[in-house]
């Protein structure tokens, strides 16, 4: 479809809202999303599903706008606020709010009442079809797979053909393969049907399966927004940082720029260990942010040779504590690093408490971040 | 046993049933969804007569039905002749006296209806009066059976509201528990209690047959 047609169909938003009772939180961002799926990503109590509500009017905001497929829904300047019925979206809850009562036909039929018949029987035909649930017509939604019920709340809400879909978590109890079929389906559908989706979500995986783009949001604001890759997998913010999983983020100075190898070498603050990084735009004894995940840090008992990667750190295990299957290391090295390791690795390793190890981490596992 | 008693309690309690679930559904409703301030007095209005013993009801009923009372003046104009001691005035009474027994279950079984449902009819399109229709009541059945059963059983024992309100007159007023009231005395222990079985019996058979059909049902029994 042409940029024009994708621009008249974006959602605009630009709320604020405060909750009584709560002076701290306000709500408060300016957002166009396009066509196509949009990740709201954030932690909980950021304020992710109060957006949604607003979208759908079934919370309204103190002040602001919302436009959606060139129609008013909220405007305070006019004093529009659309009752929820009339807005035309779609809002997959996170608890899905199946009607009990019915059928999964009579669920997927509930929101088209007004056509014919004959019209309503082949939308519901074509949608049932196209989430793979023909067969299950006739069950009530207490009778069906939790995957099978997802997939019958987001045919219930498609088959109205809305202008806006929300979907609050709506994978949040399913297992991957589950999740990742029904996504695929859910994608085909908007590549029919180009109306923004907004995904909200705040699971990791999820924003890089799905998103074409990402916002990241906490305590109200939007920190961040951009593809899931720019956003997440080279955070400029700390918060973001967190978010995205770096259990590791050191204040850093950058002491030397090898512009011809792409790389920068920074010495982590308080201490002498220096680490080689992927080149910035950065001078010499600026001051930046390393982030590193646990995951990428690799753990060795005695000093390893032949490797590409470029930092091999000395130290010292300080704890080993288990978290399920998982292995949470500390290791002092002049900083003190968090490292994740198999319940096997720490067995054959014979890793406990006082041990000397070194820490491989490699270049491109040092991520960037401006300072504070 | 006194046939006519028997019927003509059995007529008025199927009327107060009926009259209260078109009355007590919309108040319901309200009582359950309106966001007024002084809601909770309405609400206690509602629930007195589970409180108010029937002699004070009855009594202000009667008041009310009187020739002196605004009601009673307009409806001795309509129909030439008073409320009191007459089958509408032991009806109205009736209805008054069972209200929170119909109302309260109708509206306990609409607040349990999940307020997601609600919200996911209207972002369906649905109005408000749709969803009441086609979300709230089908959901509330057991509710509103719970409280049609409770109104019905109630209206079939009530006594002291029928002494005051509608008096004894045979086929008129004449109810199940007044006549068991009358037998007793007059000493004649024999034919009060088989007219007392009768009710016994029959609250009994009602009662099981709700619990029974539907274990969902509004209980004063905790489910398990």
């Amino acid at each position: 479809m042409s940029q024009p047609t994708e621009a008249a169909h974006a959602l605009s938003v630009d709320i604020r809202k405060r909750f009584a009772g709560d002076a701290d939180f306000e709500l408060k961002l300016e957002v166009s999303m396009p066509p196509g799926i949009n990740i709201i990503f954030g932690p909980s109590g950021a304020g992710k599903t109060t957006l949604l509500d607003c979208i759908a009017g079934l919370s309204a905001p103190d002040g602001g706008q919302i436009t959606a497929a060139g129609r008013d829904f909220f405007r305070d300047s006019s004093r529009t606020n659309l009752r929820t019925q009339d807005r035309g979206i779609g809002y997959v809850f996170q608890e899905l709010a199946l009607f009990p009562h019915l059928t999964v036909r009579g669920n997927v039929e509930y929101g088209i009442a007004k056509l014919t018949a004959a019209e309503r029987r082949r939308r519901t035909n074509g949608i049932l079809e196209s989430f793979r649930i023909t067969h299950l017509g006739d069950r009530r939604p207490q009778a069906i797979s939790g995957g099978e019920r997802q997939r019958v709340a987001l045919a219930r809400a498609l088959v109205t053909d809305p202008c806006v879909l929300l979907l609050d978590e709506p994978m949040a109890a399913l297992d991957a393969p589950a999740k990742s079929k029904i996504l695929d389906d859910l994608r085909a559908w908007n590549q029919a049907h180009r109306i923004p989706i907004l995904y909200v979500t705040h699971n990791r995986e999820e924003v890089f399966a799905l998103g074409e783009r990402v916002l990241v949001v906490e305590k109200g604001r939007i920190l961040a927004q951009g593809t899931p890759h720019e956003v997440l997998a080279a955070p400029r913010q700390e918060t973001v940082a967190q978010l995205a999983g770096f259990e590791n983020i050191f204040d850093a100075t950058v002491t030397s720029v090898h512009a011809d190898r792409g790389t920068m070498t920074c010495r982590l603050a308080g201490s002498d260990v220096e680490l080689e990084t992927p080149l910035v735009r950065a001078r010499v004894g600026e001051r930046l942010r390393v982030g590193i995940r646990a995951g990428d840090v690799l753990l060795a008992t005695v000093k390893p040779a032949g490797l590409s990667a470029r930092n091999c750190l000395p130290g010292t295990i300080v704890s080993l504590l288990q978290r399920d299957v998982m292995v949470v290391a500390t290791v002092e090295c002049g900083v003190a690093m968090s490292v994740h390791l198999t319940l096997a690795a720490r067995d054959s390793l014979e890793l406990q408490p006082e041990r000397q190890v070194w820490l491989i981490v490699k270049t491109y596992s040092c991520h960037l971040m401006a300072s504070g | 046993m006194d046939w006519q008693a028997f019927w003509l309690t059995v007529r008025l309690a199927v009327l107060v049933a009926a009259l209260l679930l078109v009355m007590g559904v919309p108040i319901a409703y309200w009582i359950t969804y309106a966001r007024w301030r002084g809601k909770f007095l309405l609400e206690a209005v509602v629930a007195l007569p589970m409180v108010l013993p029937p002699t004070v009801l009855g009594f202000y009923v009667l008041v009310a039905l009187g020739p002196r009372s605004p009601l009673g003046q307009v409806w001795q104009s309509l129909t030439g002749h008073t409320l009191a001691f007459t089958f509408e005035g032991l009806l109205l009474g009736s209805i008054l006296y069972s209200f929170p027994f119909a109302v309260q279950p109708f509206a306990a079984a609409f607040s349990s209806v999940d307020a997601k449902l609600l919200a996911a009819s209207a972002t369906l399109g649905a109005s408000r009066f749709r969803t009441f229709a086609r979300v709230i009541l089908p959901l509330s059945v057991p509710g509103i059976v719970t409280g049609l059963v409770l109104s019905f059983a109630h209206t079939m024992g009530e006594f002291g509201v029928v002494l005051m309100v509608g008096g004894n007159i045979p086929g008129v007023t004449r109810t199940v528990s007044i006549d068991i009231y009358d037998r007793v005395q007059a000493l004649d222990y024999g034919a009060a209690n088989h007219t007392a079985l009768l009710l016994l019996a029959i609250s009994f058979a009602v009662l099981s047959l709700v619990y029974g059909l539907n274990r969902k049902v509004w209980a004063p029994w905790p489910g398990r």
